[in-house]
């Protein structure tokens, strides 16, 4: 499709055309009224909209968050649905203000591309699902299999580094839309369907015509934090977002969720009180109100229970903690202190 | 003229020189100097503003990232290629993907839209018709959607690759598309192509003396059975003298795929098929108005001269069908070309396909769009001056 062309192209016009157009980013959305976000056009768990229409998802979700802690509202926010492709152009021309859109922090996404990333919001890695029929157990029996790729994507590149680094072969079938790439798999056209383990996770779970037909082999060839993103340029807009991530993490470390969060209001903890901003400063330094914590956990809820709502044991994801745990129960998610 | 007009009308300026702006000649390059300076100005403004732009988001400019090595891979290649070359040599395997699927779609389209353009005119009345629901089916449907249809016809309605049909000893056809055997290494063929290269230079020298005689003479000589003969025996002898080798290089299935022989993958057969078949209704349209174009009283004067119908069409109809063929045939050949950036979405590594990734990889989009722009204006203009060169070529003296 030419879509991501037309992407770039419009780009190229909208750097241009937004010449000079250095106002802070936290005033352009409050004066729009919303926050335009950008996220997966269709990947359970993290970007998809549900039978109703309604976005759905852990990316989607920490749109909501930002949009509550700018206007204490998670419905003000809306969604630009966007490839692979097309993300990138995106954010970088300022279609959308914030990318949260299971983007994989890189150097050069960080450097060359021009992206902030605000903290990680899911630890993932690439992994490979097959048939079951094949009885391959292991990645490193995929020698000259045939393997399903979407376009542009970091995926490509540590697909290609895996098999050369095990002097395997292997043939790609690069297609640039996640739908067609599924259903290039699901015909049998490839051997092997490659993306994140979330992905495969929710690709199963949403797309296959029979779940259990298809196995997640055990490798994980590699690490892929997937964090939201804002580009260069707005240090306000950046901390804004960072620390909307921050909240849900450190709520969930002092055990803060949607239920019980009015509960703490009245904290005789310093840390909480500071937090929650019943004693006031944090809110005020980053330009928004001095309760935007309070806010984001009671409509949008912690770490834990955004992780458990999307992609947790109880949904069709079936995914574990694992890696996303708190630092305190052996994963990685640690929120820089508020202070 | 216009000033020689304007002073013979009196008031000329003192010393021949006026710049007054009622002067249409003053006038005239004035306005040329504005708008090139416009065009100028707003080309400076947008170049220099985006560059402004890019360098206040450190966002990386520049052509550098060729270099690089670009750790992807690609599906099928006519160079050798692997994940360690620079994205340079990737982009040259996408231009080449480009112009493979482009020149035989091309010449396929031309084929067959042909046949259809005369079929449309048949005065069968089957054939006829079929040609014409051929055309206005083809045509009507956007071509992403044939696509679609192709690649989803191999995918859905042929086996697994475990289950391959077999209908010939070595061939084998499949979701993964269809595997030949194809001929082992010999000098052999090395030997016979040099034998077709002498027939095709002495058939040249055929043709011209075989025109020369029959402009002195009179008398024809068959060439085209004798150019036939040439251009099959000379390699055939090539290859016997060779010792007629047999070997063949069979595909057979081993792990997950075959290996062997030569094969033919669902998304170049999807992406070529679909081409040939959108653009040939198209181009048997033009056939079609362009042997209609000629004046039925042209077959029959040749008729009555006593031409044979198969020197009728050739030497009369033709020459004068061609002329109103050959331009919109060339935006047609422009139209396959360009509508072969579609097969991104069916996995054909063509040259947009394989400059996507490499602009997400390096997140240099301007760049990369420059390239594809480029590249595709380099082939249309070159696609542009041949055929000019062609209608010339064939255009009719008229004396």
């Amino acid at each position: 499709m030419k879509s991501g062309i037309l992407a770039a192209a419009a780009a190229a016009v909208v750097v241009t055309a937004t010449a000079g157009a250095g106002a802070a980013t936290l005033d352009t959305v409050k004066q729009r009224g919303f926050v335009q976000c950008g996220v997966n056009a269709g990947l359970p768990g993290f970007g998809n909209p549900d039978s109703a229409g309604n976005w759905t998802g852990l990316d989607v979700d920490y749109c909501r968050a930002v949009a509550v802690a700018i206007f204490n509202d998670p419905n003000k926010v809306k969604f630009t649905p966007l490839s692979a492709q097309q993300r990138f152009p995106a954010i970088q021309s300022g279609e959308v203000d914030l990318l949260s859109r299971n983007t994989t922090v890189t150097l050069t996404r960080d450097t060359s591309v021009g992206l902030n990333f605000a903290p990680v919001t899911y630890y993932d890695g690439q992994g490979f699902m097959v048939n079951k029929k094949l009885g391959v157990k292991s990645a490193k029996e995929l020698n000259g299999a045939t393997v399903c790729v979407q376009s542009g994507t970091t995926t490509e590149l540590n697909l290609a580094d895996y098999f050369r680094a095990n002097n395997m072969s292997y043939n790609p079938v690069v297609i640039e839309s996640n739908d067609e790439v599924n259903a290039a798999y699901f015909a049998g056209r490839c051997d092997v369907l490659t993306t994140d383990v979330s992905g495969l996770a929710g690709t199963r779970a949403g797309v296959a015509p029979v779940p259990d037909d298809h196995v997640i082999l055990p490798e994980v060839i590699s690490k892929e934090p997937l964090a939201p993103a804002v580009r260069h340029g707005d240090d306000q807009w950046f901390d804004i977002v960072k620390w909307t991530v921050n909240a849900t993490i450190q709520a969930e470390e002092f055990g803060i969720t949607s239920k019980n969060a009015d509960e703490f209001v009245n904290s005789k903890n310093p840390d909480i009180q500071r937090f929650l901003g019943t004693s006031p400063g944090l809110g005020k330094a980053l330009g928004l109100d001095e309760k935007y914590a309070l806010n984001v956990i009671k409509k949008v809820g912690n770490y834990g229970e955004i992780f458990d709502r999307n992609v947790g044991p109880g949904t069709p994801l079936k995914l574990e903690r694992g890696l996303n745990a708190l630092w305190t129960k052996g994963g990685l998610q640690y929120s820089a202190p508020f202070r | 003229m216009a000033t020689e007009t304007r002073t013979t009308q009196g008031a000329p300026a003192p010393g021949g020189v006026s710049f007054s702006l009622s002067d249409p000649t003053v006038r005239a390059v004035v306005y040329q100097i504005l708008v090139v300076g416009a065009v100028v100005l707003v080309g400076w403004f947008l170049i220099s503003n985006t560059l402004d732009n890019l360098a206040r988001r450190s966002i990386a400019t520049g052509y550098h990232f060729l270099e690089r090595e670009a750790s992807f891979g690609i599906g099928e290649s006519m160079i050798d290629y692997s994940p360690k070359d620079s994205y340079g040599r990737a982009f040259l395997v996408g231009v080449l993907n480009t112009l493979k699927v482009s020149i035989i779609g091309i010449i396929l389209a031309t084929i067959l839209g042909t046949l259809v353009g005369v079929a449309r005119l048949s005065s069968n009345w089957l054939i006829a018709k079929l040609a014409s629901t051929f055309v206005e089916i083809v045509r009507n449907v956007p071509p992403l959607l044939q696509l679609f249809f192709w690649y989803a016809l191999v995918s859905d309605s042929l086996p697994p690759v475990r289950n391959a049909l077999n209908p010939l000893p070595g061939v084998f056809l499949s979701q993964r598309g269809l595997w030949v055997p194809s001929l082992s290494a010999s000098p052999v063929w090395a030997t016979m192509g040099i034998a077709f290269a002498v027939a095709v230079i002495l058939t040249i020298f055929l043709n011209r003396w075989a025109k020369d005689r029959q402009a002195r003479t009179g008398q024809i000589f068959p060439t085209a059975r004798a150019a036939l003969g040439l251009l099959i025996g000379l390699p055939l002898i090539a290859y016997v003298a060779g010792g007629a080798p047999t070997a063949l290089d069979m595909p057979r299935l081993a792990g997950f795929n075959f290996v062997g022989g030569m094969a033919l993958s669902p998304e170049f057969f999807a992406i070529l098929t679909g081409l040939t078949v959108y653009t040939s209704a198209f181009i048997a349209e033009v056939v079609r108005s362009g042997i209609v174009a000629v004046n039925w009283g042209q077959t029959e004067a040749a008729r009555a001269l006593g031409l044979p119908s198969g020197p009728t069409l050739r030497l009369v109809i033709l020459p004068q069908a061609l002329r109103v063929i050959v331009p919109p045939l060339t935006s047609q050949y422009l139209n396959l070309t360009k509508n072969s950036s579609l097969a991104l979405a069916i996995g054909y590594p063509d040259l947009v396909s394989i400059a996507n990734t490499t602009l997400n990889q390096t997140g240099q989009a301007i760049e990369g769009v420059t390239m594809i722009m480029g590249t595709y204006l380099t082939i249309s203009l070159s696609i542009s001056i041949f055929m000019n060169w062609y209608n010339k070529r064939i255009a009719l003296v008229e004396r």
